[in-house]
């Protein structure tokens, strides 16, 4: 049997010293990746922090309007809460949208933000994965790749989607991680938590070894905003996106006067797409509108051998939602 | 049947799965569930290579790692003999090389170690700590690759006529060819054995298997001991859909290293190895050549069927099974070939040879029909055989033409516009397809022993299985039948090799198999109380054994009346016992089932999305049994034919032969949302010339035209037809791009 050392922490800085600054330790929360790799020996921790005890689980609104939600409050209490149906549907629904009742059940907000690639490169313990073996090279770019492979995002040493529909919601709305650390806590903007591959790969984050995420912060809703979180995939339900949108808007008549537009299932992090944005905002909705800006965020795409598909259907999954979103 | 009776015929009643609440409360054991004392684990270690030699397995660090008991492979293995693996013997295998039999390597997750550890976790820590050196070869990696490197073997087939040249002269013909993916049964219990022997060299093994008889047979062969010394249990089965009809490599080492071990021994294949050694439904490509006269007649049909084996074995997948009798053609060729590829060997998986065949066919009689410019349904109704020309003989019972129009009634076929796209609602745009379905009736040899108890019960066993169909059911309702002792008081016993020789579960064969052997068995108790009860001890010492009825667990004689347990009470005899034997079936007819599916796809062009909404079903199998648990098999055999359609296709990666989307994630088959709304027909006509039930067995036609149905229905809907299964998105979409070369 692999050993490995476990202790529960019961706060924060009680976690984040039983972790230190070693690489080989984790932290444990709903454990739907952590245990899952760990039987495929696709991890190895020589020790686990068990958070489950730590006092993370509630969700509060802050002055400023904006909503605070505790690393450990589960998926289906996320997507459940009244505030999060009421001001951010887009969120609710990714959330719903995501895994098996099961599994949502165990899955934490922070978990779901720390999660893995799908890509079955990484997770056979075998191939050439840059991520898994830094260096190895990447299998999947000459591989199999129609399914959980990015074509935004991409390099030469991964191509991995990042695969979360919590986060791209997250991106649509703007979100601020908090983060415990061994000196204190800080800040990340939620746009700046997730990395590109470029040519570290194996470095998915903006967390410094030791780090644990506390809470993330929504922004403030949009006021009179309405948002949607649309996935499509091959069957109807547990299957990770091969495209989303979260969307966002706010209309004044027929023009759209704010937008939020983000991505999933094409893209190696949770996908923002400011210039989808842009050529929304101050114009009037028309698919035709929809059509054109939607091609915007796939201008700099890259087509594997199976997943060209990904580029007009991440296309479809914007129009479809601005038109339902803007039709209402 | 007994005597008198007014009460609903048990036979054909939709009676609950007696085995439903030992399920249900977890007291039902599957093979990984036996734990005898002193058992240790074990655990695998796979090729990571598809072709080549094993040049040197390094085990010492594994072996000093905590637990370890041993370390298996081709350099410290038992020698074990071959099975002949004759299926009339009855010790088929499927993969007929040994597990670790030498230094070879023909696929990518063979077997090339097993660590054998006090705990499973121990097991697997160690197994990963087992270096593994290989001398890797060029492999072969797919279907089109073996073709160009190997050619192609023969597999049998059938010709009558002259198709080409009745091709040749035809007024409209079509000349088509699909391809179907390798597809993996991915039951949800795992392939696990756990087998030990005792002082005396006899050998026990709880195996995940649908036929135990064979397995006994099979294990008889390669440890080379008389078949009696074994005995193989798989009292309840965690579905198999095929993959568990034959014994696999993991059953064999299991067995041989627990009796190196001299101590009971487990292994469970992993989720990613159920991918590569426990079989599969090959990858095929079948050319299919047909034409019509000018009235729409059928007057050439060739179809020629290629299909992936191993380099170990040759599995056949009999594509053409169905082609040669389905529709009436004078000139008609059926051909079977398979190429080696280093993928693990083939096996049955529901319906085989008629899934993909009749994807293919069904899919190309549509083209047929639109090339000639008739309704597919009246094409077929036009070309349906009346009686099998491939064997010269009349169907036993053939309802396809019923089947056809009722299902067609139901499904509101005439509201098609057969306009391609021109049926929308909303953003959604309707197409209707259909195709028929077909499976071969068939009926092996049975044992069977029924007692009639004296408490009142009845106790039946046969060495069949019930692998989630609800074979236990059925045969407490025959017993029941026959006996009149409610079902409740019947127990019922398979899947031990020491029960009288059953039929292996596939081939939708266990129903027409068991029930007529139990039946007789039955009988011959009857047969043997009424002597007790007319004996000299006898309740009805004055009667002779002809002038006794039965009605309702008792045995009537001139207005009196005396249970079944009265009877041996006062015989004083603990039981009266029957057994009977049953004979395959005669070749006096062909014996067929028949059926039709109608299917509803919905096609969101705005999204590229894809669903079956509504599938109607008509099946013609004979006389229904259990009308709950015939549905069902009818109903699951539909989704299956949703994800064939829609979803399923074992991907390898062509560089290493590693099937890459090896888990419930990534290997996608229909969930529950996927479910369309289905309504099954059951047509239910007795075939009395196949048994005394009329029953011919429902496990696999359900599956069988499906997908054709679905492809037909989005060629409706989209105009596109796709000859290449799943039916993706993808395959859906425009002006897809393509990767720039690399």
């Amino acid at each position: 049997m692999r050993h490995f050392d476990y202790a529960r922490a019961e706060s924060p800085q009680q976690a984040v010293a039983a972790h230190g600054s070693d690489r080989d330790a984790a932290f444990l929360a709903g454990g739907t990746t952590l245990l899952d790799l760990v039987k495929l020996d696709v991890m190895q921790p020589q020790k686990v922090i068990d958070i489950n005890g730590v006092d993370l689980d509630t969700i509060e609104r802050l002055d400023d309007g904006r909503l605070r939600i505790g690393a450990m409050v589960t998926n289906t209490a996320l997507a459940r809460d009244e505030r999060v149906v009421e001001d951010y549907a887009v969120l609710s629904q990714a959330l719903l949208a995501g895994a098996s009742t099961q599994l949502r059940n165990k899955a934490t907000t922070g978990g779901n933000i720390m999660q893995r690639v799908r890509c079955p490169y990484f997770r056979d313990g075998v191939s050439a994965c840059n991520k898994r073996e830094p260096g190895s090279g990447c299998a999947a770019i000459e591989g199999v790749n129609r399914t959980v492979h990015a074509v935004l995002g991409t390099s030469d040493n991964c191509i991995a989607t990042h695969p979360s529909d919590m986060c791209v919601a997250m991106a649509a709305i703007g979100a601020t991680v908090e983060v415990q650390g061994p000196e204190g806590t800080r800040e990340i903007d939620f746009g700046d938590f997730h990395l590109l591959p470029g040519d570290t790969p194996a470095r998915e984050h903006a967390l410094e070894p030791g780090e644990l995420i506390t809470h993330v912060v929504l922004d403030a809703p949009i006021d009179g905003g309405r948002s949607a979180y649309l996935k499509l995939r091959d069957r109807q339900s547990y299957q990770f996106a091969l495209a989303s949108s979260a969307v966002i808007v706010r209309m004044d008549g027929n023009t759209i006067t704010d937008a939020r537009v983000a991505m999933g299932g094409v893209g190696t992090k949770p996908w923002r797409a400011p210039e989808v944005e842009a050529a929304l905002k101050g114009k009037t909705a028309s698919e035709a509108l929809f059509t054109d800006a939607a091609k915007l965020a796939f201008e700099n795409a890259t087509a594997y051998s199976q997943n060209g598909y990904k580029i007009p259907l991440g296309q479809q999954a914007i129009v479809r939602n601005l038109t339902d979103l803007t039709a209402a | 049947m007994s005597d008198t009776d007014t009460k609903e015929p048990i036979i054909g009643a939709g009676v609950p799965r007696i085995d439903g609440p030992d399920k249900l409360a977890g007291r039902a054991n599957y093979a990984a569930d036996n734990l005898p004392p002193n058992m240790a684990y074990g655990y695998g270690v796979f090729s990571t290579i598809a072709k080549g030699k094993v040049t040197r397995i390094k085990v010492d660090e594994a072996k000093r790692m905590p637990g370890v008991i041993d370390i298996f492979h081709h350099g410290h293995f038992p020698s074990l003999y071959r099975t002949p693996s004759s299926f009339v013997q009855g010790n088929k295998v499927e993969e007929t090389r040994l597990p670790f039999e030498d230094e070879r390597v023909y696929y990518e997750g063979q077997f090339v170690a097993l660590v054998v550890a006090d705990s499973f976790e121990n097991a697997r820590a160690a197994a990963r700590h087992v270096e593994v050196e290989y001398a890797p070869e060029s492999a072969v990696a797919n279907l089109a690759q073996g073709l160009e490197d190997n050619g192609t073997q023969a597999g049998g087939g059938h010709a009558r006529g002259d198709a080409a040249s009745a091709f040749d002269s035809a007024d409209t013909t079509i000349d088509v060819t699909y391809h179907t993916p390798v597809e993996t049964h991915n039951p949800m219990e795992m392939h696990a054995s756990v087998a030990y022997w005792d002082a005396q060299g006899n050998l026990t093994i709880y195996d995940a298997s649908q036929g135990v008889v064979v397995e006994r047979n099979a294990l008889s062969k390669i440890f080379a001991i008389a078949p009696e010394r074994i005995t193989v249990h798989a009292p309840y089965i965690g579905s198999g859909f095929g993959s568990k009809l034959w014994t696999w490599p993991h059953a064999i080492a299991t067995a041989a290293v627990s009796r190196e071990l001299g101590r009971p021994v487990q292994l469970v294949v992993p989720r990613q190895q159920m991918f590569t050694t426990t079989g599969h439904r090959p990858e095929t490509r079948q050319r299919m050549r047909l034409a019509t006269d000018g009235n729409g007649k059928l007057v050439s049909l060739r179809h020629e069927a290629i299909n992936t084996t191993s380099f170990t074995d040759q599995y056949v997948e009999t594509c053409g099974s169905v082609t040669k009798s389905l529709y009436s053609c004078p000139d008609l060729t059926v051909s079977h070939a398979t190429t080696q590829v280093n993928r693990g060997t083939p096996t049955s998986m529901r319906a085989p040879g008629a899934a993909p065949g009749l994807f293919a066919l069904e899919s190309a009689i549509d083209e047929m029909a639109l090339a000639a410019g008739v309704d597919p349904v009246q094409f077929r109704l036009d070309n349906y055989a009346e009686r099998d020309e491939s064997q010269d003989l009349d169907f036993s019972s053939n309802h396809i033409v019923e089947a056809t129009k009722q299902a067609a009634e139901r499904f509101g076929w005439h509201e098609r516009n057969p306009q391609i796209g021109s049926m929308r609602e909303g953003r959604e745009i309707v197409g209707y397809g259909m195709a028929a379905c077909n499976w071969e009736a068939l009926k092996r040899p049975c044992d069977a022993r029924v007692s009639l108890r004296a408490d009142g019960t009845a106790f039946a066993s046969c060495a069949t299985q019930d692998i989630g169909t609800g074979t236990y059911t059925i045969v407490a309702q025959a017993v029941s039948d026959v006996t009149g002792i409610p079902v409740d008081r019947i127990t019922v016993k398979l899947g031990d090799s020491s029960y009288p020789d059953g039929p292996i579960s596939g081939g939708s064969w266990a129903t027409a198999t068991t029930l007529p052997a139990i039946a007789g068995a039955a009988r011959n108790a009857l047969d043997e109380l009424k002597r007790y009860a007319t004996g000299s001890n006898g309740i009805f010492a004055e009667a002779s054994a002809d002038d006794l009825s039965v009605a309702d667990g008792a045995l009537r004689y001139d207005g009196k009346q005396a249970s079944f347990a009265e009877v041996l009470d006062a015989a004083r005899y603990g039981s009266a016992d029957g057994e009977a034997h049953t004979e395959a079936a005669d070749s006096k007819y062909s014996y067929r089932s028949f059926g039709a599916h109608f299917v509803e796809v919905r096609w969101d062009p705005g999204i590229s999305h894809l669903r079956v909404s509504r599938v109607v079903s008509a099946i013609d199998v004979g006389k229904v049994i259990n009308e709950t648990t015939a549905r069902n098999q009818v109903e699951g055999a539909v989704v299956m034919g949703v994800g064939m359609g829609l979803f399923e296709a074992t991907e390898y990666d062509e560089r290493n032969g590693r099937p890459v989307n090896n888990d419930y994630a990534e290997y996608v088959v229909p969930v529950h949302a996927d479910q369309p709304e289905i309504d099954v027909i059951l047509l239910d006509y007795p075939d009395l010339a196949f048994n005394e039930y009329g029953a011919r067995g429902i496990g696999e036609i359900g599956i069988t035209g499906l997908a054709a149905a679905i492809g037909n229905a989005v060629h409706h809907a989209t105009g596109k037809r796709i000859r290449e299964l799943p039916i993706t998105l993808d395959k859906l979409m425009d002006d897809v791009p393509q990767a720039q070369s690399a």
